[in-house]
Order: structure tokens, then C-alpha cells, then sequence
């Protein structure tokens, strides 16, 4: 005799779970272990992965595929700065409130691109982005077209030796990279997370169900939002210098950011996180090709695009059954030992 | 007097903008695509135009007689090729094509000319100008373009209209179901959209290069402008989007004059407004 009960996870995807929190762990020692380059390069991989997973939650997920994502990295950049130096506030205390400030103006901002759909959303969410950066650019007190830097005594304040402060902004990389993936992950299992598969799967049964569509996007929006101007203050913390052109660059913070989701899997947990380490792969071999690397990512979306618009992980996972980080429901049968 | 002449250059300028808009309003509208490379495959003409002269020497409309069949013979190639496989109810994949398309364009171009930004030179027609009444000088060229502009969504009306091959178009917009079952085949029908929208483009590029100089960076602001003069005008209708554009060059050019740095940002707040207070812009589609 054998009984039927429904589970979230599997043998897997426990194992999974369990080898991931321990690989977090190593890296959250990795100050003790890692020499300044390597630390370095781990932060990079997490700020992209966060920016990864957020944009995978907006398109692959929510169905907002933004190509003005800039427009939060840069404008949490210069929050920071803004409150670090005009308002005195700690840097690290600055990030969170550029997520708070982020918020607030993420809100008329979706009220006007939401009017626009699909592929015209994601046009509109780039004008947005280029009136941020050349909003910023006249604004002379934070050193118009040119830019302006973080005075060391600011940092100074931060943490006393250079290493504690490197360690400082590893440890808020980390946090804001495994942040977002296990944000993406909880949203995705939460009552929230089944309205937006239901969205994703049949936007009008969703809705004849009593899902109220409008605001579960635009809550997804201005989370992303937050996050993604957290991300965008980091990064700018770490440069020490911000200027309009590098703080709203599209090819930075979208473009690679857009290769690498739908490298790796957009509208799955694990293809963010495939797709950046897979980047940064590439990155190691390739980089010294400079706009002809750039070329073979474009070649490589088109093609995954056009051949598995899952990308990698919807290839492996579709032939092979598994998920690591599943978020449906499964029904397992269980050999009664009575 | 300064003012008249402002707006004045500002419409010409639009009809510019109008060019790169055409292109981009009939694909949405016989496909709901938008090609995110339309502004890279602009520029991406304008640098075919200049290879073409330095290997011929020909006047840059006269390029066009080669310039134009190619682009359009290069789109039929990539909706058939590419395109095609991506259209499905899903919009991610069209887009993210065209997106990485774009990426790849403004990479070759950058392999093959370099950075640096380059000029078509037309010679007299270029400087030439003509005065309308003292103060308000009328550029040859600037007016050719507009005139151009007006010519292009003129014929696009008829065909669209008028035409055996507009009544195809219109059909496989209106229902792409029934009008396979009338025997459309519409993978063709969608790739002679694009050999239109970019014979369009190959006029558009090949006007701003005579205009200004180009780089191969160029090209996503060039998608903007296009996009917003699309919007401004209403969705599919291509008299609206002519409107659109040269609202959007009368607001760059006000902007301008106000401050150098305002002139871009300008015409997005136009743009921006135009969104917030009448979304389905100026003139919605009546037509087409």
C-alpha cells in the first residue's frame, strides 16, 4: 500500500539547500581567506547576481521587461553620495535609505511606464533612465556632467584600516547577492509568488480569479526598485566616484545584466545564478577581445533565444526533471510501511 | 521673429525623427514587434552609405539607389532567418533578440570604423538655405528631409490603402489566423514589412549622416527618438506619428534655446507628459 502527499521539496533540492547555506558561509569567511583580488572579484559576482536575480523576478517572473534598470543603480549611487557627504550619514546606513528613497520614487515613475505595454514598457523604463541621467548631470552639487568623489575622510569613518573596509563592502555584496536570490526564492514560494505564476500563465483567468494584477506588479516593481538602487549605492561605495554616464550606463547595469538571465535561464531561480557565474567565466577568457566578447554574448542570447528560450538551466532542467531551488508543488508517493 | 524661427527648425528637424519612426510604427503594426536595433540598423546604414561613397564617390542620395535595396533585401533576410522563429504570443523572445541584435551591431561597427565619428558631405545642398522672410532661413536640406519625411508616410498610406499589398498587411495585422487561412503566407507577408521599414531606415540613416556627425553608438537614442515620436503621435497611425515627430523636434528645439543641456532632456518630458496626460497619444489610431 502506498500513500500520496504533497511536498515542496525533494531529495535534491534539500541537498541543494543545505550545500548552498554551507557555500555561503565559506564566503562569508572569505575575508579570512581570500587575498584582496579575489575578495574583489566575489563582491563583483555578487552585485551582479543580485542585479541579475532582481531583473529576472521583473521579466521573467512579473512580465515588466525593463531596459531601464540604470536608472535605479544610478540613481542609488547618487543617494549615497548625496546623504554621505550634504547629510553627514553613515555609508553603509546610506544604502538602505537609498532603497527607501528609491521606493518612494519608483512609485510615479511605474504609475507613468505602466501605461506603456510590453515591448513599449521596456523602451519607456529606458526614457525614464535617460532623464535621470540627464536630471543628475545639471545638478551642480553633485558635480554635474562630470561627477563628483567620495572624500576619504568619509571612509575613513567607515572603518578605520583599508582592510576592514574592504571586508565592510564584501560583506554588504554578499549580503545584497544572496539578499536578492533568497528574496526571489521566499517571494516565489509566498501567496504572491502563485498569483504571479497564475499572471504569467493566463493574465485574464487570473483575474476573473480575484487577483488584482495592477497591484501585485507594481508592488513587485518598486521592491525590485529598492533593491536595485541598495545594489546601485554599493557598487558607488566601492568606486569611490560617481558620474552621470557610468552611474545610468546601459551596457553596465542592463545590458550584461540582460545577457546573463537569459544565458542562464530567464524566468527561473537557478538561471541568474548560472548565467552570471557563466559570465564571469567567459569574462576570464574573453575579455581581452573587448567589443568582439560583447558581440559572441549577443550571438549567444540570439541563439538561446531562438533555439531554448529557457535558457541553459530550462534545457537541463526540462531533460533532466530537477530543480534546485523549486517553487511549485510536487506529489510524492511514499511506500506505507505498515 | 527668434521664436517663429525656432519652431520652425524644430518641425524640419522632426521630419528627421518622423523617419526614424515610420519604420518602427509599421512593424509594430503589421506584427507587434518592436526591434529594439531599429536605431542601430540606422546608424548601420548610414555607415553602408559611407562605405559606399568612399568606394564610389556618388553623391550621398545618390548612395541611396544602393544604400536602400540593400537594407531592404537585409530585412527581408532577418525576418525570414530570425525574426519569424521568435514571433509567438510571448513577447521576451522578439525583444530580447532584437536587443542582443542591437548589441552586436554597435559592436561591428565599432570593429570595422573604429570610434570615431564620421560625415557624410553633400556638398552646396548641405549649406545651401534659402530665406522665407527676413530672419526665418530655410536650409535646403533640412527642408528635402521634411519634405521626405512626408513623401515616405504618404506612400505608406497608399500602399497600406491602396494596395493589393496593403490589404495583406492589413490582414495579417487585423487576424493572423483567418488570413493564413486565406491563403496568406504570413512569414512573407511580415518579411516584406520589414524590407519596408528598412528601406525607411536606409533613408533615415543616410539623411542624419548628411545632418550630423554619427558614431556607432549612436543608434539607441536614435530608437528613443523614434519611440517617443510613435507614442506622441498614437499607436498606428502613421500621419500621427509625422505629428509626433515634429512635436518632438519643436520641444528639442525650445528646450535648447532655453539651455544647451535641456534639448534632449526636453523632448522626453514632452514625451513624459504627453504619457502621463493622454496615454494613447496625440492622434490614435483611426486608421491603418
Amino acid at each position: 500500500m502506498s500513500t500520496h502527499h504533497v511536498t515542496r521539496s525533494t531529495m535534491l533540492s534539500r541537498f541543494a539547500l543545505v550545500t548552498a547555506i554551507a557555500l555561503v558561509v565559506l564566503l562569508a569567511a572569505a575575508p579570512a581567506w581570500a587575498s584582496t583580488a579575489t575578495l574583489r572579484l566575489i563582491g563583483e559576482v555578487m552585485i551582479y547576481l543580485a542585479l541579475a536575480s532582481l531583473w529576472n523576478l521583473l521579466a521573467g517572473y512579473t512580465g515588466l521587461v525593463s531596459v531601464g534598470q540604470q536608472a535605479y543603480v544610478g540613481f542609488g549611487g547618487y543617494m549615497l553620495f548625496t546623504l554621505a557627504i550634504h547629510a553627514g550619514m553613515h555609508p553603509l546606513a546610506a544604502i538602505p535609505a537609498a532603497g527607501i528613497a528609491a521606493a518612494l520614487v519608483s512609485i510615479p515613475v511605474a504609475k507613468l511606464v505602466f501605461r506603456l505595454n510590453g515591448a513599449y514598457f521596456a523602451i519607456g523604463t529606458w526614457v525614464v533612465a535617460e532623464v535621470f541621467r540627464l536630471v543628475f548631470a545639471q545638478m551642480s552639487s553633485l558635480g554635474g556632467g562630470s561627477g563628483s568623489s567620495l572624500p576619504i575622510t568619509i571612509m575613513k569613518e567607515m572603518a578605520g584600516s583599508k582592510a576592514m573596509r574592504e571586508s565592510l563592502i564584501y560583506w554588504a555584496a554578499l549580503m545584497l547577492g544572496v539578499g536578492s536570490v533568497a528574496f526571489v526564492y521566499m517571494l516565489l514560494r509566498s501567496r504572491i509568488g502563485l498569483a504571479l505564476t497564475a499572471i504569467r500563465d493566463s493574465e485574464t483567468a487570473s483575474l476573473s480569479l480575484g487577483i488584482a494584477i495592477p497591484r501585485i506588479k507594481l508592488a513587485v516593481y518598486v521592491c525590485v526598485s529598492a533593491a536595485t538602487a541598495m545594489v546601485g549605492s554599493l557598487i558607488f561605495l566601492q568606486k569611490l566616484r560617481i558620474a552621470p554616464d557610468a552611474a545610468f550606463s546601459v551596457n553596465d547595469w542592463t545590458v550584461l545584466v540582460i545577457f546573463m538571465v537569459v544565458i542562464g535561464g530567464i524566468g527561473t531561480i537557478e538561471g541568474p545564478i548560472i548565467g552570471t557565474i557563466l559570465f564571469f567565466i567567459l569574462r576570464e577568457f574573453l575579455a581581452d577581445l573587448g567589443s568582439i566578447y560583447l558581440m559572441i554574448l549577443g550571438v549567444l542570447a540570439i541563439v538561446i533565444m531562438v533555439i531554448s528560450p529557457k535558457g541553459i538551466w530550462g534545457l537541463v532542467s526540462d531533460r533532466l526533471g530537477i530543480s534546485l531551488l523549486p517553487v511549485g508543488y510536487r506529489v510524492e508517493t511514499r511506500e506505507d510501511l505498515r | 521673429m527668434g521664436w517663429i524661427n525656432i519652431v520652425i527648425q524644430g518641425m524640419l528637424v522632426g521630419g528627421l525623427y518622423a523617419l526614424f519612426a515610420t519604420g518602427l510604427s509599421l512593424i509594430f503594426g503589421v506584427m507587434r514587434l518592436v526591434n529594439i536595433a531599429h536605431g542601430d540598423l540606422i546608424i548601420g546604414a548610414a555607415y553602408l552609405a559611407y562605405t559606399v561613397i568612399q568606394l564610389t564617390g556618388l553623391h550621398p542620395l545618390a548612395s541611396l539607389v544602393v544604400v536602400v535595396p540593400a537594407a531592404a533585401a537585409f530585412g527581408y533576410g532577418l525576418q525570414l532567418g530570425i525574426l519569424n522563429r521568435t514571433l509567438d504570443k510571448d513577447i521576451l523572445p522578439p525583444l530580447l533578440v532584437t536587443f542582443g541584435l542591437s548589441v552586436i551591431i554597435q559592436n561591428a561597427l565599432l570593429e570595422i570604423y573604429s570610434a570615431d565619428s564620421r560625415k557624410l558631405n553633400a556638398g552646396s545642398l548641405e549649406i545651401g538655405s534659402f530665406s522665407l522672410v527676413p530672419g526665418i532661413d530655410i536650409g535646403y536640406f533640412p527642408l528635402l528631409t521634411f519634405l521626405s519625411a512626408i513623401a515616405v508616410v504618404w506612400a505608406l498610406q497608399v500602399l497600406l490603402f491602396h494596395s493589393p499589398a496593403g490589404r495583406a498587411f492589413r490582414a495579417v495585422s487585423d487576424d493572423p489566423e483567418v488570413s493564413q487561412l486565406m491563403g496568406c503566407d504570413n512569414r512573407r507577408v511580415y518579411a516584406w514589412a520589414m524590407a519596408l521599414s528598412m528601406a525607411v531606415v536606409a533613408m533615415a540613416g543616410v539623411f542624419l549622416a548628411v545632418r550630423a556627425n554619427f558614431d556607432p553608438f549612436m543608434g539607441p537614442s536614435r530608437l528613443i527618438f523614434g519611440f517617443e515620436a510613435v507614442i506622441i503621435g498614437g499607436l498606428g497611425n502613421l500621419w500621427g506619428t509625422l505629428a509626433g515627430g515634429i512635436i518632438l523636434g519643436v520641444a528639442q528645439a525650445v528646450g535648447a534655446q532655453i539651455d544647451p543641456g535641456w534639448q534632449v532632456l526636453a523632448g522626453h518630458l514632452v514625451f513624459l507628459v504627453i504619457l502621463a496626460v493622454r496615454p494613447q497619444g496625440l492622434f490614435p489610431r483611426g486608421v491603418t
